[in-house]
Parts: structure tokens; C-alpha cells; sequence
């Protein structure tokens, strides 16, 4: 096995581990820390019943940003929507034999990673020509949609211009879910993808992409307008009361 | 006077994004209270000595107890949804008063102690120390938001810009930076009951006035009683009903409706105040404690009901708040909540609205108008902030945007609403709320209306518009000083039971 296999494969388990072990202290801490009081925003549910169906839209649909921004919406969902078929598409080097439905996506999968760096651009020209957006925009907002453009790019040249060997990579990939370091090809246009999408998992959960579990968490956004029929206490207020 | 010399905004005929101005509002800011305010209150009289670890030694703390700030910390992606949704922006242009780079100023040293990438990557994050020059900035900035969520409503995650405001001010509050106006209020309220500093001799005497005037008017003996033990309903409502105008004039209303539907009621000197400025400077132990007083008059008093009046943000704090701090709603279980439960009339949703009394009253057909009396009145109905996004009445969804409509077209022949974008959740702040309705801040006060004044204009120049109805004692009054700002009479604004009070039927004259 060569250095490169095994730094690879390293390297996928220190970012998967960052990843999951990562997000759970985030999604934990979010579970623990208390809401005190209700703070919905209309349109709120009115029924507790109701708030699943409304973070649904959001989720689904970017319901509030398709009310603030048509252009944001467009690019925001369009790379959104597209980001979720390529990572179908990509499920196939991660099991044999390979479901139905994911050889069924290949094709849209294929043409959405065009239509995800589309949106990412859109997204990145706002930054530039939005003066409001260029305002607030950080050194890391520019480079969270370089590092993702980067990541479509190396992606679509190795589908369009000149092709990996995935046949390799997926057994390299099903060697690492079962602890069996396989050889790693040694493309460059495949090395570099494969080290962005790394970099991409270890900054998920110390970054803005935290918003992905924020949103579920989000008080205004997950409680049911229903004051009046429910008293609310969060522990610590509910000491107050002795 | 801290008010230098400003120029009132153009009113343009379509709403217009405006370009950004860096630093346009960088020197308004409210007087800082005095020592005495700050100790009445509990907090330090002036900027303690070691001022910065204990501000983020608050704001470790305050990410512990409310889930709203953690997650708005962490979840911002810079989208800008949020820029060009605050009335504040719009009318100054300081892109500091975007909802995004408002939550900035607290998120950036939330980032540099909070995070690994603000410690070790400052730079690349924009995270920042927190200096001097930042704890000014917050003090400014943090006194340029009235708290009204519109930003919320249209935050792909839903963060809300109050929950920071809120976070920000009693931060500041903890290291001695408090705001003058709001905490020399909360004061009054623990010494004399409420906002406006009127002791119980004082209101006595106000409502024997209003007693003879209604009389002098209407030939009927309308009753405004005070510390009535064993009335049915207690109404708690904001102190600029006793005495500032428009706002009597919707005491006068709910006066009207409790004697026409023969329903015995009273105010009292205790509770002689729905507003709840704990709220704005975001300190639970404030806004529970004045939410107390209102407890307590009622156990006192025996009510079996408690009604609010007209006032935003006492109306969020009564309907979304009230059940969590003191009980006064249903489904507790705990002794604390099953006391007053016990008490109060399960039967009707407590508290209640004046607005849902009234048009309960409609709907049952126990209120006669004579609609023609407002027929001068050409009428358009201004949705308060906090009751549009932070609250509701009646029992189903968007009930806060029929039921006040639904009696101004019961009592008046002519209503226009303004255009859709500038109502029901996405209605635009008055300018004056959050507790900045001080003269300190009359420059972002009148540049903060701005949005609100040109959706009103439109309908003036297409309905010939010449009443803005609302349901808010800080719209009302907030109004009434910036509507001349911008060549409107400021007598057109109004409450909604103030349209009710020219209308209504006293039957037994």
C-alpha cells in the first residue's frame, strides 16, 4: 500500500470522525440549552402538531428566503437542490451492489453538479455586486464558495474532461468502510477533489455550515404559537417560581 | 439637548433599497443612565473595572440559558436576506443597522472567545476582541433596534435580531451600561406602579375626570373604576391611556364596551401598567418581576378575567410570556400556575385582548354602533410589530390581523388597508419601539418611520387616507411626534377603540 493510499485513508477518518463527532457535540448542546420562553414568529403553527410541517417548508423549500430575496432563493436552493443529487450520485462508491434508485439518479446527478456550481456562482456574484452582501461578507464566505466551486469543478472535470479511474475509487472507498485500505489512484484533478471534500467535512461543524442543524433548533422557527393553552418553563425559570 | 440638527428623509412613491452610508448613524446614541437608576435595578452603577471579562463571562452565561442566542451565533451565512428588511437601515442607510451586521457586532466576540475558528483564525471569520471601541459600538447600535422581528420573519433560519438586541443590552446592563429611558421607567414601575410615574391619588383623580367628561358627552354614566374588589374583569393597560392623547380616548372606548355589554370591571393602582420594559433590556428577573405585580392585583382583586389594552408589546408580554412568568393562562400544572387557575374563568382565554372582548361582543351581537359617526374618518390600520409577529388573538391563525380590521369595519364605513408588503407580519416598525421612544434618539426615531410614512402617503394620495388606527400606546405616541416630520397632521393617528368609543350605542341614554 502507498504513502498516499494510507494518508487518504487517514485523512477520511480524522474528517469523518471531525464530522459526526463534531456535529453531535453542536446538536447536543443546541438539545440541552434551554428556550425559556416562547418566542415563535408568525406565521406560526398553532398546534404543536403543526410545527414539523412548517420546518418542512423550510427545509424543502427556503420558504422565508423565497419571501426576502427571489435572487438569493434561486441561487441558494438551486445549489442546494443540486448539492443533494450529486451526493445521491455519489453513494454508488460507498456499496455494492447499488440501489435502484441511486443508478436511476446518475444521469440528473451528473447535470445537477452543473447547476450546483451555477448557483454558487450566483451566490459568489452577490458578494461582489451587492454592496449590501459586500458589506458583510468575511474573508470565509469567499472562501466557503471557492473551496465548493472547487469541489464541482475537479468533480465535473474528472466526469467531462478527463476521466478517473472510479472503478479504483470505489474500491479504495468500500476498503475504508471496511477497514481494508485499498490503493488510491494517483490522479491529481481526484486528489485534490478528495482533499476538499475532506477539508469541507472537518470545517462543517465549526462553521457556518452549522446552520444545516441550527435551523431544526431555531426557537422562532420550531415552536408552536400556542402560549395560552400550554404554560412554558424552561428549568431554570421554573426555580423562580419556588 | 443631545439632538444635533437632521434632515427628514424625501418620501419617495415606490419603496427603494438604498445604498449603504458607513457610519451614518455611528454617533446617535441614548444617555447613559446615572448611577441611582442603575442600582434601583441591581445592576452596577457605572462601567465596572474589569469590564470585559465580566461582559463575556455574561455572555458565556447567556448562551447557557437562551437556545435563541446560541443557535443565532453559530447559524448566520451571511446571505443577506436580512439587509434590506429593517426600517432602521432603510431610513439611515448605515449598513451597521442591517439585521446581519447588528447581530455582527455581538456574533464577531461571540467568534474570537466563543469558537475555535474565531481563536485560532480571527481574521478569516471576522472575529474581533472585545474593545472599548466595540463595547461603544454595541451601546449604539444595540439602542438602534426596537426589537420588532420584521428581519425575522424573513431569515431563511429564522434568526431573530431582538433575541441579540436583548442578549446585548443586558449584557451591558451587567457591567453598568445601561440605557436611561428604559431603566429609569422599570424603576418607576417597582415605586409607583407604572411607566409614566402616576401614584394612585393621581390616576383617582384622572378617572373621576374622565367620568365627568364622558358624561358631559354622552349624557351616560360610564363608569371608570379603580380597585374594585370582585369584578369581573381586571383591564390592565398601558399609563398613556390615563393621560397622554390619542391614547385616552381608546380608554374612554374600553370603558364604552364594558358598560354597553354590562360587564363589571376594574382598573388597579397596583397594576396601573401592561407595559413591561424588562422585555427591551432582555432581563427575565425584570420582565418577571413587573409581570408579577399583575399576579398579584388579581389575586388580590378576586377578577375572574384579565383583559389588556391597546399596547404592543405589553400584548406579547401578556399573550406569549405571562403563562411562562406567572401563571396567567392554562395547561400548568405546577402549584404556583394552579393557583391563579383556580381563580380566574377558565371558560375564556386568559388574558385576552381588549380587541378579542370587543369582537367577541360583535360577533355575539351584544354591540350596536352607528357606523355614519366615524363617516368623516377615512381609516387605515397600522399593524404593531409586536402584536403582528410576536403574538396572536382569537383562536386561529393571523386572528391578530382580522379581529382589530374586523372592528374597525364594524364601527366605520371607510377603511383602506396599506400595501400587503408593509403589513400583517411584514408590517414596518412605528420607529419608536424596543424602548427607544425617547427624545435622544428623535434623528433615528423620524429616519426609522420613514417606510411606514411612505405606505401611508400612498394610501393619503390614492383613499385620501386622514386616520391611521392602531393598537400600540408606543405607535400612538411615536406617531403623534413624527407624523408632522413628514407634513402629515398629527392628530391622524389613533386607536382602534377610539373609533369604537365615536360609534357605539350606550343604549340607556
Amino acid at each position: 500500500m502507498s504513502a498516499l493510499s494510507l494518508f487518504y485513508a487517514v485523512l477520511f477518518y480524522f474528517a469523518t470522525a471531525v464530522l459526526v463527532l463534531g456535529l453531535a457535540r453542536k446538536i447536543l448542546q443546541y438539545a440541552r440549552t434551554p428556550a425559556p420562553l416562547k418566542i415563535a414568529v408568525t406565521p406560526a403553527p398553532i398546534t404543536p402538531a403543526g410545527v414539523p410541517w412548517r420546518l418542512a417548508r423550510e427545509v424543502v423549500f427556503f420558504e422565508s428566503l423565497f419571501r426576502s430575496s427571489k435572487w438569493t432563493w434561486l441561487f441558494g436552493w438551486l445549489f442546494h437542490a443540486a448539492l443533494l443529487l450529486v451526493l445521491l450520485r455519489h453513494v454508488r462508491y460507498f456499496q455494492e451492489p447499488v440501489w435502484t434508485v441511486i443508478t436511476l439518479i446518475q444521469p440528473f446527478g451528473t447535470y445537477a453538479g452543473f447547476a450546483m456550481v451555477a448557483g454558487l456562482a450566483g451566490l459568489w456574484a452577490r458578494r461582489f455586486l451587492v454592496d449590501r452582501v459586500r458589506y458583510i461578507s468575511t474573508p470565509s464566505d469567499h472562501l466557503m464558495l471557492a473551496l465548493l466551486i472547487a469541489i464541482g469543478l475537479t468533480g465535473l472535470g474528472m466526469r467531462f474532461v478527463r476521466h478517473a479511474d472510479i472503478i479504483a475509487v470505489k474500491t479504495f472507498m468500500l476498503g475504508l468502510l471496511r477497514l481494508d485500505i485499498q490503493p488510491l489512484p494517483g490522479d491529481p484533478v481526484l486528489l485534490v477533489h478528495l482533499g476538499l471534500v475532506a477539508l469541507l467535512m472537518i470545517i462543517f461543524p465549526i462553521s457556518k455550515l452549522l446552520h444545516a442543524p441550527g435551523l431544526f433548533f431555531s426557537p422562532t422557527r420550531n415552536m408552536a404559537d400556542n402560549p395560552r393553552e400550554a404554560r412554558h418553563v424552561a428549568a431554570w425559570a421554573a426555580a423562580l417560581d419556588k | 439637548m443631545a439632538t444635533a440638527a437632521f434632515e427628514t428623509p424625501k418620501l419617495k412613491e415606490y419603496p427603494v433599497i438604498p445604498l449603504i452610508k458607513v457610519g451614518a448613524t455611528s454617533h446617535l446614541k441614548p444617555f447613559v443612565a446615572g448611577e441611582a437608576i442603575q442600582k434601583n435595578l441591581g445592576f452596577p452603577g457605572e462601567l465596572v473595572e474589569d469590564w470585559q471579562a465580566k461582559a463575556i463571562a455574561k455572555m458565556g452565561e447567556l448562551l447557557g440559558k437562551y437556545r435563541s442566542l446560541q443557535v443565532y451565533m453559530d447559524a448566520c451565512v451571511h446571505c443577506g436576506a436580512c439587509s434590506d428588511k429593517c426600517h432602521y437601515f432603510l431610513g439611515t442607510q448605515d449598513p451597521k443597522n442591517m439585521p446581519v451586521a447588528r447581530q455582527d457586532l455581538l456574533r464577531r466576540v461571540y467568534r474570537r472567545y466563543f469558537t475555535f475558528a474565531g481563536k485560532y483564525f480571527p481574521w478569516l471569520v471576522g472575529a474581533q476582541d472585545l474593545t472599548r471601541e466595540v463595547l461603544d459600538e454595541w451601546y449604539s447600535y444595540y439602542h438602534q433596534c426596537s426589537e420588532c422581528r420584521r428581519c425575522s420573519v424573513f431569515c431563511p433560519y429564522g434568526i431573530d435580531t431582538a433575541e441579540v438586541t436583548m442578549a446585548a443590552r443586558e449584557i451591558m446592563d451587567s457591567i453598568g451600561m445601561g440605557q436611561k429611558y428604559a431603566n429609569e421607567i422599570i424603576g418607576k414601575v417597582h415605586r409607583i406602579g407604572n411607566n409614566l410615574g402616576i401614584p394612585g391619588p393621581a390616576l383617582e383623580d384622572t378617572l373621576q375626570g374622565l367620568e365627568e367628561d364622558t358624561k358631559d358627552d354622552t349624557g351616560v354614566d360610564v363608569r371608570f373604576p379603580l380597585d374594585v374588589k370582585g369584578a369581573e374583569v381586571l383591564l390592565v393597560t398601558p399609563s398613556a391611556d390615563f393621560f397622554s392623547e390619542p391614547h385616552v380616548d381608546s380608554l374612554i372606548g374600553y370603558a364604552k364596551v364594558f358598560h354597553a355589554a354590562g360587564v363589571s370591571w376594574t382598573l388597579s393602582s397596583k397594576a396601573s401598567e401592561a407595559g413591561n420594559f424588562g422585555m427591551f433590556i432582555g432581563n427575565y428577573e425584570q420582565l418577571r418581576k413587573i409581570a408579577l405585580r399583575i399576579r398579584e392585583a388579581a389575586l388580590e382583586l378576586g377578577v375572574k378575567r384579565i383583559v389588556v389594552g391597546e399596547c404592543g408589546h405589553a400584548w406579547r408580554v401578556a399573550y406569549s410570556f405571562w403563562n411562562t412568568l406567572v401563571g396567567i393562562g392554562a395547561g400548568g400544572k405546577d402549584p404556583f400556575a394552579i393557583e391563579l387557575q383556580r381563580q380566574l374563568d377558565q371558560r375564556y382565554k386568559q388574558p385576552m385582548h381588549i380587541c378579542e372582548f370587543t369582537y367577541d361582543l360583535i360577533q355575539r351581537g351584544a354591540l350596536q354602533f352607528d357606523k355614519e359617526k366615524n363617516d368623516k374618518r377615512i381609516i387605515t390600520f397600522h399593524d404593531s410589530c409586536n402584536v403582528a409577529r410576536a403574538s396572536r388573538m382569537g383562536d386561529f391563525a393571523g386572528g391578530q390581523f382580522v379581529i382589530p380590521r374586523e372592528i374597525i369595519k364594524a364601527v366605520a364605513n371607510n377603511f383602506h388597508d396599506m400595501a400587503p408588503e408593509t403589513i400583517h407580519e411584514s408590517t414596518f416598525c412605528c420607529g419608536g419601539g424596543g424602548g427607544l421612544l425617547t427624545d435622544d434618539l428623535l434623528e433615528l426615531r423620524v429616519k426609522g418611520a420613514l417606510p411606514r410614512m411612505e405606505a401611508l402617503k400612498n394610501v393619503v394620495d390614492e383613499y385620501n387616507v386622514n386616520f391611521m388606527a392602531t393598537i400600540c400606546a408606543i405607535c400612538k405616541a411615536q406617531f403623534t411626534k413624527v407624523l408632522p416630520q413628514y407634513g402629515f397632521d398629527m392628530s391622524m393617528v389613533g386607536g382602534v377603540h377610539q373609533l369604537v368609543s365615536t360609534a357605539i350605542r350606550l343604549g340607556d341614554k
